[in-house]
């Protein structure tokens, strides 16, 4: 008997399209029956390739790919139970909405009266019964996005697997069909996997974020853990919202340790997650970015600050709720605080301005 | 005034832009067909010379012939069967490009090699035939050999199959090139799609690949259908002198100086031919294809 768990294993899986250069380059991963997984990473990160290894339409070089407890390295997508929705979605354009979503059971020789009440209950479903009788050339593209989305999901598939689904769209339809993607994930129960490039829509949507580079994985967790705790630089700049500032090791002090800086006493950080640093190691270091306050010089820290970088305001962006001020706090890397928009019109600082930028010590984190 | 002016520059400028394909057309195309229409109402004296009346008594003469209707008969087996092959081998070798050779480079110069038949003469490709289809020829010579046959075949030149034989081997490259031209811009994505949900290869075929090449097989055939509906050199060569079709009818016409007759048959073949390709273009869609 076949089994209907979702869940997905990826052991070793490597692929080459040359057989010189893995695209893919060895990736463990596990996915929970019913996750919603988003792969993240930039173009070319291999992202795809693994998504494309699960549906069955690009076969690893190595490795396994198991779901549901079943190797399926080999298998046709409809023997894995797998649908894939394509990015600008691949609808066929010389088929109506309703023959688009009923086509997987066509094909699979279902009786036509059978099919049809398939589709129109699908239809429904994702709020298309108006435009049962167009062509998809007719639809908006939040439009073409559901009958895709309906069309991947009629086979009732175990994984649903999305390729840049809401790239195709501008902005405001992106955040709409975004929770409409979450909430067709909860209504059918079953594994999403979700490639994206974008940061907001992986940390929206995912239960589970991989963050991926050159192949590889460089971290896997849950969206606030990626977000909040990045395990490497890496992780920290692509995900966005954090500071990364480096420098060398001056001391080690029990619970925490010094790091040379532009500040005159160094800065303070806390040893946790990185059990072992010593004098003269190379260090990265992430503050985020809303963590930091500014403080006019001379003015005193707020609690629990210790370390002060003096800074220059370069540039300032109002962006609504907060104000992002960019700093020359560090020679080589952007330094931004993001103010809450109140604090920030309290006592505004202009271009030039010469400020002090201070964080709770116990908010830095070290880096791998 | 102002704007009746500009309104005057506009269309001048329209007529500057369509006056090239005016000057081909006018000459070459209009001209023509309206001296043969005029030539089909002439009287003539037997001898070739026409006087000029309003008779219809040469479409008289062609609708009431028994042969026009036996030269129809012909000409459309000839244009089924030739239409028939060259569909399914242009339909084949085109989806065999788009879909199975993957090197682009590949598939240009297989595409460029399906060209090769034309950089000879259509007399050349005709006789070409004549020492394998012979009665000494390659095949009868191997058939014989291996005993399969005891007297030549006879029917592989000089006959009707010999006549569909030249025509295909003419005129399938016309069917290639917009098949070729259609399917490639089908998205390979939806393939994937299409495999995706669960087709097979005859599936993608039958319900993906077919009804999106339509505006390609539709233009194939527009072209085979007039070539071959068109000639009758091939019908002559290969056929031996024993099939005519309704051009070689109005080529004696012709040749025995019944210019008002010739010229109605011309007509009448034209008109059927105008029926035949707007039935085309009302079943599919050519714009989509030219504008897409």
């Amino acid at each position: 008997m076949k089994s209907d768990r979702g869940d997905i294993e990826l052991a070793g899986v490597c692929k080459s399209f040359d057989g010189v250069t893995n695209v893919v380059d060895g990736v463990n991963l596990k996915i929970a029956d019913g996750a919603y997984c988003c792969f993240i990473g930039p173009s070319g990160c291999g992202k795809t390739t693994i998504l494309r290894m699960i549906a069955g339409h690009e076969d690893p070089s190595a490795g396994e790919i198991v779901i549901g407890g079943q190797n399926v390295v080999g298998l046709a997508p409809v023997q894995r139970r797998t649908a894939m929705m394509f990015q600008s979605y691949a609808l066929f354009p010389h088929l109506t909405v309703r023959e688009n979503i009923a086509f997987a059971l066509r094909v699979r020789g279902m009786s036509k009266a059978d099919r049809l009440r398939a589709a129109d209950a699908m239809i429904e479903k994702v709020r298309l019964t108006q435009f049962a009788d167009r062509l998809p050339a007719q639809l908006s593209g939040g439009q073409q996005q559901r009958v895709a989305l309906a069309r991947a999901a009629i086979t009732e598939p175990r994984v649903l697997l999305l390729d840049e689904p809401l790239s195709a769209l501008d902005e405001q339809l992106r955040v709409q069909m975004r929770q409409e993607l979450r909430r067709m994930q909860q209504e059918l129960g079953i594994t999403f996997i979700h490639v994206t490039h974008t940061q907001l829509e992986a940390i929206a949507l995912a239960d589970l974020v991989v963050v991926m580079e050159q192949g590889k994985i460089k971290q896997a967790g849950a969206a606030r853990d990626v977000y909040a705790h990045p395990h490497d630089r890496y992780v920290a700049e692509f995900m966005g919202g954090q500071n990364v500032l480096s420098g060398r090791v001056e001391k080690v002090n029990g619970s925490s340790f010094t790091l040379a800086q532009a500040a005159p006493d160094g800065i303070e950080v806390p040893l946790q997650r990185r059990p072992s640093v010593s004098v003269g190691d190379k260090v990265d270091i992430a503050v985020r970015r809303d963590d930091v306050a500014l403080v006019r010089p001379g003015r005193e820290l707020p609690p629990g600050c210790t370390n002060s970088l003096p800074s220059r305001v370069l540039a300032i962006e109002y962006q609504g709720y907060f104000v992002k001020v960019m700093l020359d706090t560090v020679p080589d890397d952007a330094f931004v605080a993001y103010v809450p928009e109140k604090t920030f019109f309290a006592d505004p600082f202009t271009v030039g301005d010469v400020v002090l930028a201070t964080w709770a010590t116990g908010s830095a984190l070290p880096l791998a | 005034m102002q704007s009746s002016q500009t309104l005057s520059r506009a269309n001048l400028a329209g007529w500057l832009y369509v006056s090239p394909l005016v000057l081909v057309l006018v000459p070459f195309f209009v001209a023509p067909i309206l001296v043969v229409l005029a030539a089909s109402f002439f009287a003539t004296d037997g001898f070739g010379g026409l006087t000029p009346d309003f008779t219809l008594a040469s479409y008289i003469d062609v609708l009431h012939s028994a042969l026009t209707l036996k030269l129809y008969l012909a000409t459309i087996k000839f244009t089924v069967l030739t239409w028939i092959f060259t569909l399914i081998i242009g339909f084949f070798v085109a989806y065999f490009l788009v879909f199975h050779v993957r090197n682009q480079l590949l598939a240009i110069g297989l595409f460029l090699l399906c060209t090769v038949p034309f950089w000879t003469s259509n007399i050349i490709r005709m006789i070409s035939w004549i020492p394998l289809l012979g009665k000494e020829g390659l095949i009868n010579q191997a058939l014989l050999a291996l005993g399969m046959i005891r007297q030549p075949l006879e029917v592989l030149l000089f006959s009707d199959l010999a006549v569909v034989i030249a025509y295909v081997h003419q005129l399938t490259i016309f069917m290639i090139v917009p098949i070729f031209n259609s399917m490639a811009r089908i998205d390979k994505k939806l393939i994937e799609a299409a495999i995706d949900a669960g087709a097979s290869r005859f599936d993608i075929m039958r319900l993906i690949v077919v009804p999106m090449s339509k505006s390609g097989i539709a233009l194939g055939t527009i072209f085979v259908v007039s070539i071959v509906m068109g000639d009758f050199f091939v019908v002559k060569v290969m056929s031996g002198g024993g099939s005519a079709s309704v051009v070689s009818a109005f080529y004696e016409d012709v040749g025995v100086l019944q210019y008002p007759t010739a010229a109605a048959s011309a007509v009448l073949l034209t008109l059927a031919l105008v029926a035949i390709v707007s039935l085309i273009l009302r079943t599919v869609d050519i714009r989509q294809e030219i504008t897409r």
